[in-house]
Protein backbone atom coordinates (compact mmCIF):
# COMPACT_ATOMS: atom_id res chain seq x y z
CA UNK A 1 0.00 0.00 0.00
CA UNK A 2 1.26 3.32 -0.89
CA UNK A 3 1.35 5.87 2.23
CA UNK A 4 1.42 8.75 -0.09
CA UNK A 5 0.27 8.95 -3.65
CA UNK A 6 0.41 12.61 -5.44
CA UNK A 7 -0.13 13.08 -8.71
CA UNK A 8 0.38 15.74 -10.53
CA UNK A 9 0.75 18.33 -7.64
CA UNK A 10 0.35 21.93 -8.44
CA UNK A 11 0.79 25.33 -6.27
CA UNK A 12 0.35 29.12 -7.47
CA UNK A 13 0.55 31.09 -4.28
CA UNK A 14 -1.73 34.05 -4.10
CA UNK A 15 1.11 36.46 -5.25
CA UNK A 16 1.42 34.26 -8.28
CA UNK A 17 4.22 32.42 -7.66
CA UNK A 18 4.45 28.96 -8.76
CA UNK A 19 6.17 27.31 -5.94
CA UNK A 20 5.42 23.32 -7.44
CA UNK A 21 4.64 22.60 -11.03
CA UNK A 22 2.58 19.20 -10.76
CA UNK A 23 4.84 16.90 -9.01
CA UNK A 24 4.46 12.73 -8.55
CA UNK A 25 5.59 11.51 -5.79
CA UNK A 26 5.04 7.86 -4.30
CA UNK A 27 6.03 6.53 -0.44
CA UNK A 28 4.95 3.18 0.21
CA UNK A 29 3.93 1.67 3.50
CA UNK A 30 7.00 1.25 6.22
CA UNK A 31 9.20 3.51 3.79
CA UNK A 32 12.09 6.13 5.61
CA UNK A 33 11.65 8.82 2.61
CA UNK A 34 13.87 11.27 1.89
CA UNK A 35 13.01 14.86 0.40
CA UNK A 36 15.61 17.13 -0.43
CA UNK A 37 16.26 20.12 -2.22
CA UNK A 38 17.46 23.70 -1.94
CA UNK A 39 16.32 26.79 0.10
CA UNK A 40 12.39 27.71 -1.83
CA UNK A 41 12.56 24.44 -3.74
CA UNK A 42 9.07 23.59 -2.43
CA UNK A 43 9.64 21.28 0.24
CA UNK A 44 7.51 22.75 2.55
CA UNK A 45 4.74 23.43 0.02
CA UNK A 46 4.08 19.92 -0.29
CA UNK A 47 4.19 19.00 3.07
CA UNK A 48 1.55 21.81 3.78
CA UNK A 49 -0.53 20.65 1.40
CA UNK A 50 -0.18 17.01 2.24
CA UNK A 51 -1.51 17.95 5.99
CA UNK A 52 -4.01 20.74 4.26
CA UNK A 53 -2.35 23.97 5.63
CA UNK A 54 -1.21 24.64 2.19
CA UNK A 55 -4.45 24.69 -0.41
CA UNK A 56 -3.15 23.01 -3.86
CA UNK A 57 -3.79 24.49 -6.65
CA UNK A 58 -4.23 21.17 -9.29
CA UNK A 59 -3.34 17.20 -9.00
CA UNK A 60 -4.10 14.32 -6.03
CA UNK A 61 -3.26 13.61 -2.78
CA UNK A 62 -3.61 10.58 -1.43
CA UNK A 63 -2.43 9.62 2.09
CA UNK A 64 -2.80 5.30 3.00
CA UNK A 65 -5.47 5.74 -0.06
CA UNK A 66 -7.54 8.41 1.49
CA UNK A 67 -8.09 11.31 -0.97
CA UNK A 68 -7.80 14.32 0.96
CA UNK A 69 -10.73 16.25 -1.38
CA UNK A 70 -12.97 13.37 -0.55
CA UNK A 71 -12.10 12.39 3.01
CA UNK A 72 -9.93 14.53 4.41
CA UNK A 73 -10.36 13.57 8.05
CA UNK A 74 -9.54 9.62 7.70
CA UNK A 75 -6.66 11.49 6.05
CA UNK A 76 -5.92 13.81 8.35
CA UNK A 77 -6.06 11.31 11.30
CA UNK A 78 -2.64 8.63 9.63
CA UNK A 79 -0.64 12.06 9.86
CA UNK A 80 1.87 13.33 12.71
CA UNK A 81 3.50 16.79 11.37
CA UNK A 82 6.77 18.25 12.54
CA UNK A 83 7.13 21.61 11.19
CA UNK A 84 9.64 23.68 9.72
CA UNK A 85 9.07 26.08 12.59
CA UNK A 86 8.15 26.32 15.51
CA UNK A 87 4.62 26.72 16.03
CA UNK A 88 3.77 26.05 20.21
CA UNK A 89 1.19 28.69 22.05
CA UNK A 90 4.28 29.91 24.23
CA UNK A 91 2.53 30.22 27.24
CA UNK A 92 1.69 26.46 27.49
CA UNK A 93 3.18 23.91 29.38
CA UNK A 94 5.40 20.71 27.18
CA UNK A 95 2.86 18.21 28.61
CA UNK A 96 -0.08 20.37 28.06
CA UNK A 97 0.74 20.64 24.23
CA UNK A 98 1.00 17.15 23.82
CA UNK A 99 -1.67 16.17 25.53
CA UNK A 100 -4.12 18.34 23.98
CA UNK A 101 -2.68 17.83 20.68
CA UNK A 102 -3.00 13.84 21.45
CA UNK A 103 -7.04 15.40 22.38
CA UNK A 104 -7.66 16.85 18.68
CA UNK A 105 -7.25 13.84 17.14
CA UNK A 106 -10.14 11.96 19.89
CA UNK A 107 -7.43 10.30 21.84
CA UNK A 108 -9.48 10.51 25.41
CA UNK A 109 -7.79 12.28 28.32
CA UNK A 110 -6.06 9.65 30.06
CA UNK A 111 -4.19 7.71 26.81
CA UNK A 112 -3.07 11.12 25.73
CA UNK A 113 -1.55 11.36 29.19
CA UNK A 114 -0.25 8.17 28.65
CA UNK A 115 0.96 8.72 25.41
CA UNK A 116 2.25 12.13 26.44
CA UNK A 117 4.18 10.32 29.20
CA UNK A 118 5.67 7.59 27.00
CA UNK A 119 7.14 10.38 24.52
CA UNK A 120 8.14 12.69 26.59
CA UNK A 121 10.13 10.36 28.24
CA UNK A 122 11.74 9.17 25.24
CA UNK A 123 12.42 11.78 23.68
CA UNK A 124 14.12 13.05 27.00
CA UNK A 125 11.63 16.42 27.98
CA UNK A 126 10.01 14.27 30.68
CA UNK A 127 11.74 16.34 32.95
CA UNK A 128 10.61 19.36 31.26
CA UNK A 129 7.50 18.86 31.48
CA UNK A 130 5.83 21.18 33.61
CA UNK A 131 7.83 23.95 31.51
CA UNK A 132 6.09 26.39 29.08
CA UNK A 133 7.37 26.14 25.94
CA UNK A 134 8.67 29.73 25.59
CA UNK A 135 11.63 28.84 27.86
CA UNK A 136 12.65 25.35 26.36
CA UNK A 137 16.13 25.47 24.08
CA UNK A 138 15.79 25.49 20.24
CA UNK A 139 16.60 21.84 20.74
CA UNK A 140 14.15 20.80 22.99
CA UNK A 141 11.45 22.54 21.40
CA UNK A 142 12.53 20.36 18.28
CA UNK A 143 12.07 17.38 20.38
CA UNK A 144 8.54 19.04 22.10
CA UNK A 145 7.84 19.33 18.25
CA UNK A 146 8.33 15.42 17.51
CA UNK A 147 6.33 14.41 20.50
CA UNK A 148 3.67 16.35 19.85
CA UNK A 149 3.39 15.07 16.60
CA UNK A 150 3.76 11.36 17.72
CA UNK A 151 0.59 11.68 20.43
CA UNK A 152 -2.09 9.92 18.27
CA UNK A 153 0.25 7.24 17.05
CA UNK A 154 0.22 8.37 13.15
CA UNK A 155 0.36 5.93 10.57
CA UNK A 156 3.03 8.67 8.48
CA UNK A 157 5.83 10.96 10.38
CA UNK A 158 6.18 13.77 8.11
CA UNK A 159 9.41 15.74 9.78
CA UNK A 160 10.08 19.24 8.22
CA UNK A 161 13.77 19.63 9.08
CA UNK A 162 13.42 18.07 12.35
CA UNK A 163 17.31 18.43 13.54
CA UNK A 164 18.00 21.94 12.28
CA UNK A 165 19.79 23.88 14.89
CA UNK A 166 20.03 20.89 16.87
CA UNK A 167 23.63 19.74 18.40
CA UNK A 168 25.48 16.32 17.29
CA UNK A 169 24.93 14.28 19.91
CA UNK A 170 21.26 15.36 19.68
CA UNK A 171 21.16 14.53 16.26
CA UNK A 172 22.53 11.29 16.45
CA UNK A 173 20.01 10.44 19.37
CA UNK A 174 16.62 11.67 17.70
CA UNK A 175 17.97 9.26 14.44
CA UNK A 176 17.77 6.60 16.48
CA UNK A 177 14.66 7.60 17.62
CA UNK A 178 13.13 7.79 14.43
CA UNK A 179 14.94 4.49 13.34
CA UNK A 180 13.13 2.51 15.61
CA UNK A 181 9.56 4.27 14.71
CA UNK A 182 10.41 3.02 11.50
CA UNK A 183 11.02 0.12 12.53
CA UNK A 184 7.68 -0.37 14.33
CA UNK A 185 6.34 0.28 11.07
CA UNK A 186 5.25 3.67 10.72
CA UNK A 187 6.68 5.23 7.51
CA UNK A 188 8.54 8.43 7.43
CA UNK A 189 9.07 11.12 5.39
CA UNK A 190 11.34 13.65 6.28
CA UNK A 191 13.12 16.92 4.70
CA UNK A 192 16.71 17.88 5.47
CA UNK A 193 19.60 19.75 4.30
CA UNK A 194 22.03 17.71 6.52
CA UNK A 195 22.72 15.41 3.87
CA UNK A 196 24.58 12.93 5.74
CA UNK A 197 21.03 12.69 7.74
CA UNK A 198 19.47 11.58 4.73
CA UNK A 199 22.16 9.24 3.74
CA UNK A 200 21.94 7.84 6.76
CA UNK A 201 18.23 7.12 7.61
CA UNK A 202 16.58 7.19 4.02
CA UNK A 203 15.67 4.15 2.02
CA UNK A 204 14.33 6.21 -0.70
CA UNK A 205 14.93 10.04 -1.71
CA UNK A 206 13.32 11.84 -3.96
CA UNK A 207 15.24 15.88 -4.97
CA UNK A 208 13.22 18.37 -5.34
CA UNK A 209 14.29 21.56 -6.88
CA UNK A 210 11.99 24.74 -8.42
CA UNK A 211 8.55 23.01 -7.86
CA UNK A 212 10.22 19.99 -10.43
CA UNK A 213 10.81 16.62 -8.75
CA UNK A 214 14.63 16.15 -10.58
CA UNK A 215 15.43 12.47 -9.06
CA UNK A 216 13.67 10.03 -7.47
CA UNK A 217 15.19 6.87 -6.09
CA UNK A 218 16.86 4.63 -3.65
CA UNK A 219 19.49 5.98 -2.09
CA UNK A 220 21.73 3.61 -2.99
CA UNK A 221 21.10 3.49 -6.94
CA UNK A 222 21.16 7.82 -6.02
CA UNK A 223 25.23 7.24 -4.59
CA UNK A 224 25.86 4.74 -7.26
CA UNK A 225 25.19 7.66 -10.01
CA UNK A 226 28.26 9.22 -7.79
CA UNK A 227 31.29 7.93 -10.57
CA UNK A 228 33.87 10.38 -8.23
CA UNK A 229 34.53 11.31 -5.11
CA UNK A 230 36.94 14.32 -3.64
CA UNK A 231 39.61 13.15 -1.66
CA UNK A 232 41.44 16.10 1.00
CA UNK A 233 45.30 15.27 1.41
CA UNK A 234 46.95 17.73 4.09
CA UNK A 235 50.60 17.06 3.44
CA UNK A 236 53.97 18.10 4.70
CA UNK A 237 54.30 21.29 3.21
CA UNK A 238 55.63 20.69 -0.42
CA UNK A 239 58.95 22.35 -0.85
CA UNK A 240 59.70 24.31 -4.48
CA UNK A 241 57.63 22.62 -6.68
CA UNK A 242 54.10 21.25 -6.95
CA UNK A 243 54.81 17.24 -8.08
CA UNK A 244 52.67 16.76 -10.94
CA UNK A 245 50.33 13.58 -10.33
CA UNK A 246 49.61 11.28 -13.41
CA UNK A 247 46.18 10.21 -14.46
CA UNK A 248 44.31 11.92 -12.04
CA UNK A 249 41.81 15.12 -12.05
CA UNK A 250 44.46 16.83 -8.61
CA UNK A 251 44.70 20.70 -7.79
CA UNK A 252 47.15 22.13 -4.67
CA UNK A 253 44.86 24.66 -2.83
CA UNK A 254 48.31 25.58 -0.85
CA UNK A 255 51.20 24.62 -0.37
CA UNK A 256 49.90 21.79 2.52
CA UNK A 257 46.47 20.52 0.78
CA UNK A 258 46.24 18.90 -1.87
CA UNK A 259 42.39 17.97 -3.30
CA UNK A 260 42.13 14.62 -5.58
CA UNK A 261 39.42 13.65 -7.92
CA UNK A 262 39.16 9.78 -7.88
CA UNK A 263 37.20 8.15 -9.93
CA UNK A 264 35.36 4.91 -8.91
CA UNK A 265 37.72 2.69 -11.29
CA UNK A 266 40.87 4.19 -10.02
CA UNK A 267 43.37 2.87 -7.58
CA UNK A 268 43.88 4.27 -4.11
CA UNK A 269 47.04 2.37 -3.99
CA UNK A 270 48.29 3.74 -7.06
CA UNK A 271 47.43 7.15 -6.26
CA UNK A 272 49.52 6.08 -2.60
CA UNK A 273 52.67 4.94 -4.82
CA UNK A 274 52.63 7.91 -7.14
CA UNK A 275 52.73 10.09 -3.11
CA UNK A 276 55.92 8.04 -2.05
CA UNK A 277 57.25 8.39 -5.44
CA UNK A 278 57.35 12.23 -5.57
CA UNK A 279 58.13 12.55 -1.71
CA UNK A 280 54.71 13.75 -0.92
CA UNK A 281 54.11 13.14 2.91
CA UNK A 282 50.09 12.18 3.77
CA UNK A 283 49.72 13.74 7.33
CA UNK A 284 45.74 12.90 7.12
CA UNK A 285 42.74 12.21 4.67
CA UNK A 286 39.29 13.08 4.15
CA UNK A 287 36.22 13.46 1.65
CA UNK A 288 35.98 16.71 0.56
CA UNK A 289 32.28 16.42 1.21
CA UNK A 290 29.83 14.07 2.39
CA UNK A 291 29.27 11.47 -0.80
CA UNK A 292 25.50 12.83 -1.20
CA UNK A 293 26.49 16.18 -1.08
CA UNK A 294 28.52 15.87 -3.77
CA UNK A 295 25.91 14.39 -5.87
CA UNK A 296 23.34 17.31 -4.69
CA UNK A 297 25.58 20.32 -5.45
CA UNK A 298 26.30 18.47 -9.16
CA UNK A 299 22.40 18.18 -9.47
CA UNK A 300 21.41 21.07 -8.13
CA UNK A 301 24.45 23.27 -9.06
CA UNK A 302 24.89 24.88 -6.03
CA UNK A 303 26.00 23.86 -2.39
CA UNK A 304 23.40 23.27 0.29
CA UNK A 305 23.06 26.07 2.21
CA UNK A 306 23.91 25.63 6.11
CA UNK A 307 25.97 22.82 5.07
CA UNK A 308 29.42 22.65 6.06
CA UNK A 309 31.63 21.35 3.11
CA UNK A 310 34.46 18.84 4.92
CA UNK A 311 32.80 15.56 5.81
CA UNK A 312 34.09 12.95 8.10
CA UNK A 313 37.43 11.80 8.09
CA UNK A 314 38.51 8.40 6.91
CA UNK B 1 -20.63 14.27 12.29
CA UNK B 2 -21.22 13.05 16.34
CA UNK B 3 -18.84 10.35 16.41
CA UNK B 4 -17.29 10.34 20.03
CA UNK B 5 -13.28 11.88 18.29
CA UNK B 6 -15.22 14.90 17.60
CA UNK B 7 -16.17 15.63 20.81
CA UNK B 8 -13.24 14.65 22.61
CA UNK B 9 -11.02 16.96 20.37
CA UNK B 10 -13.73 19.97 21.14
CA UNK B 11 -13.73 19.37 24.74
CA UNK B 12 -9.84 19.49 24.62
CA UNK B 13 -10.05 23.21 22.73
CA UNK B 14 -12.53 24.08 25.34
CA UNK B 15 -10.69 23.18 28.35
CA UNK B 16 -7.33 24.85 26.76
CA UNK B 17 -9.85 28.02 26.78
CA UNK B 18 -10.73 28.02 30.11
CA UNK B 19 -7.21 27.57 31.25
CA UNK B 20 -6.12 30.15 29.43
CA UNK B 21 -8.55 32.71 30.55
CA UNK B 22 -7.99 31.48 34.09
CA UNK B 23 -4.52 31.11 33.87
CA UNK B 24 -4.63 35.35 33.32
CA UNK B 25 -7.25 35.99 35.72
CA UNK B 26 -5.52 39.14 36.59
CA UNK B 27 -6.31 40.51 32.75
CA UNK B 28 -9.71 38.14 32.04
CA UNK B 29 -11.53 38.29 35.04
CA UNK B 30 -10.30 40.95 37.75
CA UNK B 31 -10.73 43.89 35.33
CA UNK B 32 -14.19 43.88 34.38
CA UNK B 33 -15.30 43.47 38.56
CA UNK B 34 -13.15 46.55 39.30
CA UNK B 35 -14.77 49.14 35.96
CA UNK B 36 -18.22 47.59 36.94
CA UNK B 37 -17.55 48.64 40.74
CA UNK B 38 -16.64 52.19 39.68
CA UNK B 39 -19.81 52.41 37.87
CA UNK B 40 -21.91 51.24 40.35
CA UNK B 41 -20.16 53.87 42.85
CA UNK B 42 -20.35 56.64 40.45
CA UNK B 43 -23.35 56.27 38.56
CA UNK B 44 -25.06 54.27 40.99
CA UNK B 45 -24.60 55.30 44.40
CA UNK B 46 -23.42 59.24 43.92
CA UNK B 47 -25.10 60.17 41.04
CA UNK B 48 -28.02 58.09 41.10
CA UNK B 49 -29.50 59.36 43.83
CA UNK B 50 -30.16 63.06 41.94
CA UNK B 51 -31.18 61.40 39.60
CA UNK B 52 -33.96 60.00 41.09
CA UNK B 53 -36.12 57.18 39.64
CA UNK B 54 -35.75 55.77 36.38
CA UNK B 55 -38.81 53.23 34.35
CA UNK B 56 -40.33 52.77 38.17
CA UNK B 57 -37.22 52.02 39.69
CA UNK B 58 -33.88 53.95 41.90
CA UNK B 59 -31.44 54.42 39.50
CA UNK B 60 -28.84 52.05 40.69
CA UNK B 61 -31.51 49.10 40.44
CA UNK B 62 -32.41 50.22 36.56
CA UNK B 63 -28.59 49.94 35.61
CA UNK B 64 -27.06 46.86 37.15
CA UNK B 65 -28.77 44.39 34.81
CA UNK B 66 -27.45 46.54 31.85
CA UNK B 67 -24.21 46.81 33.55
CA UNK B 68 -23.93 42.83 33.73
CA UNK B 69 -24.96 42.69 30.16
CA UNK B 70 -22.13 44.97 29.36
CA UNK B 71 -19.25 43.17 30.80
CA UNK B 72 -20.86 39.47 29.30
CA UNK B 73 -20.85 41.13 26.04
CA UNK B 74 -17.14 42.37 26.49
CA UNK B 75 -15.55 39.78 28.17
CA UNK B 76 -17.33 36.88 25.41
CA UNK B 77 -15.75 38.83 22.55
CA UNK B 78 -12.59 39.55 23.68
CA UNK B 79 -11.93 35.75 25.23
CA UNK B 80 -12.67 34.52 21.60
CA UNK B 81 -11.37 37.49 19.58
CA UNK B 82 -7.81 37.35 21.12
CA UNK B 83 -7.88 34.00 22.15
CA UNK B 84 -8.28 32.95 18.40
CA UNK B 85 -5.83 35.54 17.04
CA UNK B 86 -3.57 34.73 18.99
CA UNK B 87 -3.48 31.28 17.93
CA UNK B 88 -3.20 32.31 14.55
CA UNK B 89 -0.36 35.06 15.56
CA UNK B 90 1.80 32.72 17.44
CA UNK B 91 0.43 29.53 14.95
CA UNK B 92 -0.32 27.05 16.97
CA UNK B 93 -3.70 27.43 15.23
CA UNK B 94 -2.00 24.81 12.95
CA UNK B 95 -2.29 21.92 15.61
CA UNK B 96 -5.85 22.17 14.86
CA UNK B 97 -5.72 22.54 11.30
CA UNK B 98 -4.07 19.76 10.89
CA UNK B 99 -6.08 17.44 13.14
CA UNK B 100 -9.53 16.19 12.19
CA UNK B 101 -11.67 18.05 13.95
CA UNK B 102 -14.46 19.61 12.06
CA UNK B 103 -15.03 23.54 11.85
CA UNK B 104 -18.21 23.42 13.30
CA UNK B 105 -16.11 21.79 16.51
CA UNK B 106 -13.59 23.79 16.51
CA UNK B 107 -16.08 26.72 16.58
CA UNK B 108 -18.42 25.49 19.39
CA UNK B 109 -15.60 24.89 21.29
CA UNK B 110 -14.33 28.57 21.38
CA UNK B 111 -17.39 29.75 21.81
CA UNK B 112 -18.19 28.14 24.32
CA UNK B 113 -15.02 29.19 26.21
CA UNK B 114 -15.99 32.53 25.39
CA UNK B 115 -19.44 32.48 27.11
CA UNK B 116 -18.08 30.39 29.85
CA UNK B 117 -15.98 33.40 30.18
CA UNK B 118 -18.62 36.53 30.23
CA UNK B 119 -21.14 34.33 32.47
CA UNK B 120 -18.18 33.95 34.70
CA UNK B 121 -17.13 37.59 34.56
CA UNK B 122 -21.17 38.08 34.80
CA UNK B 123 -21.50 36.43 37.82
CA UNK B 124 -18.91 38.19 39.46
CA UNK B 125 -20.53 41.55 38.56
CA UNK B 126 -23.56 40.56 39.78
CA UNK B 127 -21.84 39.51 43.07
CA UNK B 128 -20.09 43.23 43.31
CA UNK B 129 -23.40 44.80 42.57
CA UNK B 130 -25.04 43.01 45.73
CA UNK B 131 -22.75 45.36 47.82
CA UNK B 132 -24.40 48.53 46.43
CA UNK B 133 -28.11 46.46 46.12
CA UNK B 134 -30.67 44.22 46.78
CA UNK B 135 -31.15 42.05 43.57
CA UNK B 136 -35.07 41.65 42.53
CA UNK B 137 -35.71 38.71 40.15
CA UNK B 138 -38.35 39.17 38.44
CA UNK B 139 -38.10 36.13 36.36
CA UNK B 140 -35.27 33.82 36.59
CA UNK B 141 -35.56 31.66 33.04
CA UNK B 142 -35.60 34.96 31.19
CA UNK B 143 -31.92 36.27 32.58
CA UNK B 144 -30.38 32.89 31.87
CA UNK B 145 -31.60 32.70 28.21
CA UNK B 146 -31.03 36.17 27.44
CA UNK B 147 -27.15 36.11 29.14
CA UNK B 148 -26.55 32.32 27.32
CA UNK B 149 -27.41 33.98 24.07
CA UNK B 150 -25.92 36.68 24.20
CA UNK B 151 -22.85 35.67 25.50
CA UNK B 152 -23.13 32.75 22.16
CA UNK B 153 -23.93 35.58 19.98
CA UNK B 154 -20.85 37.88 20.91
CA UNK B 155 -18.57 34.92 21.04
CA UNK B 156 -19.76 34.41 17.48
CA UNK B 157 -18.66 37.89 16.69
CA UNK B 158 -15.27 37.56 18.68
CA UNK B 159 -14.51 34.87 16.25
CA UNK B 160 -15.46 36.62 13.19
CA UNK B 161 -12.97 39.66 14.20
CA UNK B 162 -10.31 36.90 15.21
CA UNK B 163 -10.43 35.67 11.95
CA UNK B 164 -9.89 38.78 9.62
CA UNK B 165 -7.85 40.05 12.42
CA UNK B 166 -4.16 40.41 10.34
CA UNK B 167 -2.87 42.32 13.88
CA UNK B 168 -3.69 42.81 17.59
CA UNK B 169 -4.91 46.28 16.57
CA UNK B 170 -7.68 44.68 14.66
CA UNK B 171 -9.16 42.92 17.81
CA UNK B 172 -9.45 46.15 19.52
CA UNK B 173 -11.02 48.23 16.66
CA UNK B 174 -14.33 46.55 16.56
CA UNK B 175 -14.94 46.62 20.51
CA UNK B 176 -13.75 50.11 20.58
CA UNK B 177 -15.83 51.73 17.81
CA UNK B 178 -18.63 49.99 17.31
CA UNK B 179 -19.41 47.65 20.97
CA UNK B 180 -18.88 50.03 22.84
CA UNK B 181 -20.99 53.07 21.78
CA UNK B 182 -23.78 50.26 20.88
CA UNK B 183 -23.61 49.35 24.74
CA UNK B 184 -23.70 52.69 26.08
CA UNK B 185 -26.38 54.22 23.62
CA UNK B 186 -28.04 50.64 24.11
CA UNK B 187 -30.79 51.81 26.71
CA UNK B 188 -27.99 50.65 29.75
CA UNK B 189 -28.12 53.96 31.38
CA UNK B 190 -31.35 55.09 30.26
CA UNK B 191 -34.91 54.29 29.15
CA UNK B 192 -35.11 54.77 25.44
CA UNK B 193 -38.63 56.82 26.36
CA UNK B 194 -36.97 59.86 27.67
CA UNK B 195 -35.02 60.58 24.68
CA UNK B 196 -37.14 62.30 21.39
CA UNK B 197 -39.15 60.22 19.44
CA UNK B 198 -36.68 60.26 16.06
CA UNK B 199 -33.44 58.72 18.56
CA UNK B 200 -36.38 56.23 19.76
CA UNK B 201 -36.49 54.53 16.20
CA UNK B 202 -32.63 54.93 15.59
CA UNK B 203 -32.11 53.36 18.87
CA UNK B 204 -33.96 50.50 17.56
CA UNK B 205 -31.85 49.38 15.02
CA UNK B 206 -29.37 48.76 17.55
CA UNK B 207 -29.64 45.15 18.70
CA UNK B 208 -27.61 45.44 21.99
CA UNK B 209 -30.66 47.40 23.11
CA UNK B 210 -33.03 44.39 22.36
CA UNK B 211 -30.69 42.35 24.95
CA UNK B 212 -30.44 44.73 27.72
CA UNK B 213 -33.72 45.11 27.66
CA UNK B 214 -34.74 41.92 27.77
CA UNK B 215 -32.34 40.99 30.44
CA UNK B 216 -33.27 43.77 32.37
CA UNK B 217 -37.01 42.49 32.16
CA UNK B 218 -36.18 39.08 33.75
CA UNK B 219 -34.85 41.19 37.08
CA UNK B 220 -37.09 44.22 36.64
CA UNK B 221 -39.99 42.86 34.83
CA UNK B 222 -40.09 46.01 33.12
CA UNK B 223 -38.84 46.39 29.22
CA UNK B 224 -38.61 49.35 26.33
CA UNK B 225 -39.20 46.70 23.90
CA UNK B 226 -40.99 43.55 23.35
CA UNK B 227 -39.21 40.39 25.07
CA UNK B 228 -40.13 37.84 22.50
CA UNK B 229 -38.96 39.89 19.73
CA UNK B 230 -35.77 40.44 21.25
CA UNK B 231 -34.75 36.70 21.71
CA UNK B 232 -35.76 36.05 18.12
CA UNK B 233 -33.56 38.98 17.53
CA UNK B 234 -30.90 37.54 19.51
CA UNK B 235 -31.29 33.64 18.33
CA UNK B 236 -31.67 35.12 14.20
CA UNK B 237 -28.59 36.55 14.63
CA UNK B 238 -26.92 33.45 16.06
CA UNK B 239 -28.07 31.64 12.93
CA UNK B 240 -26.43 34.54 10.80
CA UNK B 241 -23.16 34.78 12.34
CA UNK B 242 -23.27 30.92 12.97
CA UNK B 243 -23.41 30.39 9.03
CA UNK B 244 -20.66 33.22 8.40
CA UNK B 245 -18.25 31.90 10.52
CA UNK B 246 -18.51 27.77 9.43
CA UNK B 247 -18.25 29.91 5.64
CA UNK B 248 -14.99 31.28 6.70
CA UNK B 249 -13.68 28.32 8.17
CA UNK B 250 -14.49 25.83 5.30
CA UNK B 251 -12.77 28.63 3.15
CA UNK B 252 -9.86 28.83 5.24
CA UNK B 253 -10.06 32.63 5.22
CA UNK B 254 -6.70 33.78 6.80
CA UNK B 255 -5.59 30.39 8.02
CA UNK B 256 -4.68 28.28 4.98
CA UNK B 257 -2.57 29.83 2.24
N1 LIG C 1 2.74 32.02 1.53
C1 LIG C 1 3.53 32.16 0.46
N2 LIG C 1 3.28 33.10 -0.47
C2 LIG C 1 4.05 33.23 -1.55
N3 LIG C 1 5.13 32.47 -1.81
C3 LIG C 1 5.44 31.51 -0.92
C4 LIG C 1 4.67 31.31 0.25
N4 LIG C 1 5.23 30.30 0.94
C5 LIG C 1 6.28 29.89 0.23
N5 LIG C 1 6.43 30.62 -0.90
C6 LIG C 1 7.45 30.46 -1.93
O1 LIG C 1 7.37 29.15 -2.46
C7 LIG C 1 8.67 28.63 -2.69
C8 LIG C 1 8.81 27.30 -2.01
O2 LIG C 1 8.81 27.51 -0.60
P1 LIG C 1 8.94 26.30 0.41
O3 LIG C 1 8.72 26.86 1.76
O4 LIG C 1 8.06 25.20 -0.03
O5 LIG C 1 10.46 25.90 0.21
P2 LIG C 1 11.33 24.81 0.96
O6 LIG C 1 11.74 23.81 -0.06
O7 LIG C 1 10.61 24.29 2.14
O8 LIG C 1 12.59 25.67 1.40
P3 LIG C 1 13.45 25.64 2.76
O9 LIG C 1 14.44 24.56 2.59
O10 LIG C 1 14.10 26.96 2.76
O11 LIG C 1 12.53 25.43 3.89
C9 LIG C 1 9.65 29.69 -2.21
O12 LIG C 1 10.13 30.39 -3.32
C10 LIG C 1 8.84 30.58 -1.33
O13 LIG C 1 9.29 31.91 -1.40
MG1 LIG D 1 10.87 24.40 4.09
Amino acid sequence: MLALDIKGLKKTYKNGFEALNGIDLQVKQGDFFGLLGPNGAGKSTTIGIITSLVTKTGGTVSVFEHDIDKSLSEAKRCIGLVPQEFNFNLFEKAIDIVVSQAGYYGVPRKKAQERAEYYLQKLGLWDKRNERSRFLSGGMKRRLMIARALAHDPKLLILDEPTAGVDIELRRSLWGVLEEINQQGTTIILTTHYLEEAESLCRNIAIIDNGDIIQNTSTKALLAELDSETFVFDIDPVAVYYPKLDGVQHRYVNDHTLEVDVRREDDLNQLFVQFSANDIHVKSMRNKANRLEELFVRLVGQPVPGVKVGGEHV
Amino acid sequence: MFNRYNWIAAGSIYRKEVVRFMRIWVQTLVPPAITMSLYFVVFGSLIGKRIGDMGGFNYMDYIVPGLIMMSVITNSYANVASSFFSSKFQRHVEELLVAPVPNGFILMAYVAGGVTRGILVGLLVTVVSLFFTDMEIHHLGIIVLVVVLTAILFSLGGMINAIFAKKFDDISIIPTFVLTPLTYLGGVFYSINLIPEFWQKVSLANPILYMINAFRYGFLGISDIDVVTALGLIGGFIVLLTGFNLYLLNKGIGLRS
